[in-house]
């Protein structure tokens, strides 16, 4: 990005200064050598969703921020209801609640390494991963409309984890708001043997190690330490929540239309929150986001049963889950005075800081945990938020990486045999279901997590607490 | 001009594009590259076939939709496709798609799984005629 365009108001905080018809400025919290990385189309992008109806503050875009379909990609903005405000598809994305959910466990690094094989081939016997492989829950469509309802706590109730499971979700795993009544049948039936499957792409499921603690205290509110094992899934909503997506960009095309509401990209089109339509897609995406609760629920099970089957005294508490690509309805400060916002946050998680409402009592000294993935070949971070973010990023950080390449690039640099291998010299284990899917992930495709991570605690919006490293990577 | 299809960078997704004498043929082969995402085309034989059919207003339009009805009846039929057969009519702002996949019930293995695609998008999204040569494309998300 063209640095003359943009102001700087402090090392890890940009900002784009209002012009044309954007409302409000666009915000961007990263370093200089990001922004720079970071292409045009992000800026235009930012300055689109800053000229939406109803947007407060400020479009912001995270550290990881690229170019994405109406939103960037680690991009978050909160729109008024009161004010015209606007929901729209680009700020959830195609994914819906994609996201990440960590499991704690009582092992250690010294304990797992004998199973560490054993261990790895028998979760990428269990979870079911990879194009087209489907889960061992087949649901009717009676069972479908269950789930969308009750999402994780749905899960639970069919035996799959403990209620336990629920407080360590964000929004106890279940989003109170969804109406299975405005999700199509198509999207319904998509998701017939697709509960609890991991998917193929950038999801994963890895075991790691923690591997430095940067913040004492809070590591021991989210109960880790150094060298202990954690699980990480990575996974969304499926079938299911690609058609809601796909569904909605035909309802609110017509929506953007009849209220007048300027289309400035093809996937920007929204409708305001308070119309027919926009109440019906705000429905939907927490239907969708319920189903993505349950799908990471079930794998938590199936997690713990591979688990447990390899070493029996291995305990598995869930540590946090956060979404990715969702909007979600949230009391924020605007100039002094309490408001209900809906929050879009496209590719950025939610990061609320110490005392808010929602978060479970062990962890409501410190911030709710921030997960932020890595690659397979690298390192993860766990963050907490802070108060200051709630205030700069409406209690948002960024959510990984960020791809540096494209993926038939990234094809013909790697071979997929030859990550593996390169990996395990590096004690990493790497099952695959495809070894092309593979190759399109390596670990060079991506930035550096670490310098995103570095500018999310520069500019505030979250705290550094823990970095993992991955020890077996499950991709799809 | 030999090449029916063929995949183009994005940074985040891919690029999926079709070429052929007609729009038809164009649309045929954009779904082609698009299940070349996913599969390995010459391993997956035309041994059933699903009905598509969608509308929209412009041929772009239409574009996105007739990938966007495919991937929902990859799932569905838990089936694969390699071969489509498309009619269109219409004009102005009413387009209508009739069309054909063939395929067989997906099998990771035999197939060549590879990373699945999400949804068709209107990024890079272009119905256009190069001389004599028709080219359909889009970026899909996966």
């Amino acid at each position: 990005m063209d640095l003359s365009k943009i102001k700087k108001i402090s090392t890890y905080e940009w900002e784009m200064p209002k012009t044309g018809e954007m409302k409000v400025p666009g915000k961007i919290y990263a370093s200089k050598e990001l922004v720079q990385e970071m292409d045009e189309k992000v800026y235009e992008q930012v300055s689109n969703v800053a000229s939406l109806p109803g947007i407060q503050k400020a479009s912001i875009a995270m550290a990881d921020a690229h170019w994405g379909y109406g939103f960037p990609i680690g991009g978050v903005a909160a729109f008024d209801p009161e004010e015209n405000g606007v929901i729209s598809v680009g700020g959830v994305g195609f994914d819906v609640n994609c996201g990440v959910r960590n499991l704690k466990t009582n092992l250690t690094v010294e304990e797992i390494k004998p199973k560490l094989n054993e261990l790895a081939d028998v979760l990428f016997r269990t979870i079911p991963a990879g194009l087209g492989v489907g889960g061992e829950i087949k649901l009717s469509p009676r069972m479908v409309d269950e789930l969308l309802l009750g999402g994780a706590e749905w899960a639970v109730e069919q035996g799959y984890g403990e209620k336990e499971d629920l407080e360590y979700t964000e929004e106890n795993g279940k989003m109170p708001d969804a109406d299975p009544e405005n999700v199509s049948d198509v999207a319904k039936k998509r998701e017939h043997g697709q509960a609890g499957t991991l998917g193929s792409g950038n999801h994963y499921l890895e075991i790691q190690r923690v591997d430095e603690i940067f913040d004492n205290k809070t590591a021991k509110a989210f109960g880790i330490e150094k060298n202990a094992i954690i699980i990480s899934i990575h996974c969304g909503s499926r079938g299911l929540g690609h058609q809601v997506g796909t569904d909605y960009l035909r309802v609110l095309t017509a929506a953007s239309r009849k209220y007048g509401i300027k289309i400035r990209e093809r996937e920007l089109v929204c409708a305001p929150i308070k119309s027919e339509e926009g109440q019906r897609y705000y429905t939907a995406v927490c239907a969708a986001v319920n189903c993505a609760f349950a799908n990471r629920q079930v794998l938590t099970h199936l997690t713990r049963q591979g688990f447990q089957s390899v070493l029996p005294k291995a305990e598995i508490k869930v540590l946090y889950e956060v979404g990715h690509n969702t909007c979600k309805k949230e009391k924020h400060e605007i100039d002094g005075q309490m408001k209900e916002l809906y929050v879009h946050r496209k590719g950025s998680t939610r990061a609320f800081g110490p005392g808010c409402v929602g978060l479970p009592s062990a962890y409501r000294q410190v911030g709710q945990p921030v997960l932020v993935g890595g690659t397979m070949g690298t390192c993860s971070y766990i963050l907490a938020g802070t108060k200051e973010g709630m205030n700069r990023a409406f209690g948002s950080a960024a959510h990984g990486a960020g791809r540096t390449m494209s993926r038939i690039k990234a094809k013909k640099l790697w071979w997929g045999s030859n990550l593996v291998k390169d990996l395990a010299q590096k004690g990493i284990i790497i099952k695959g279901h495809s070894m092309g899917g593979l190759a399109e992930e390596a670990p060079g495709a991506y930035k550096d997590v670490t310098s995103v991570v570095k500018a999310m605690a520069g500019a505030g919006v979250a705290k550094k607490v823990a970095m993992v490293r991955p020890m077996v990577c499950i991709k799809g | 001009m030999n090449a029916t299809y063929k995949l183009f960078e994005h940074e985040a997704d891919v690029g999926i594009r079709g070429y052929g004498a007609s729009v038809e043929e164009a649309f045929e082969n954009g779904a082609k590259a698009m299940f070349s995402v996913m599969v390995d085309l010459e391993k997956v034989e035309a041994k059933r076939g699903v009905e598509v059919r969608c509308e929209a207003e412009d041929l772009e339009g239409l574009f996105v939709e007739w990938l966007n009805q495919l991937l929902a009846k990859k799932d569905i039929e838990e089936m694969t496709y390699s071969k489509f057969k498309v009619t269109i009519q219409g004009r102005d702002n009413s387009h209508n798609l009739k069309g054909l996949a063939l395929g067989e019930e997906l099998n990771p293995s035999k197939h060549g799984a590879k990373t699945e695609v999400k949804a068709a998008t209107y990024h890079m999204l272009k119905v256009t005629q190069e001389g004599d040569l028709f080219i359909a494309q889009c970026v899909v998300d996966v």
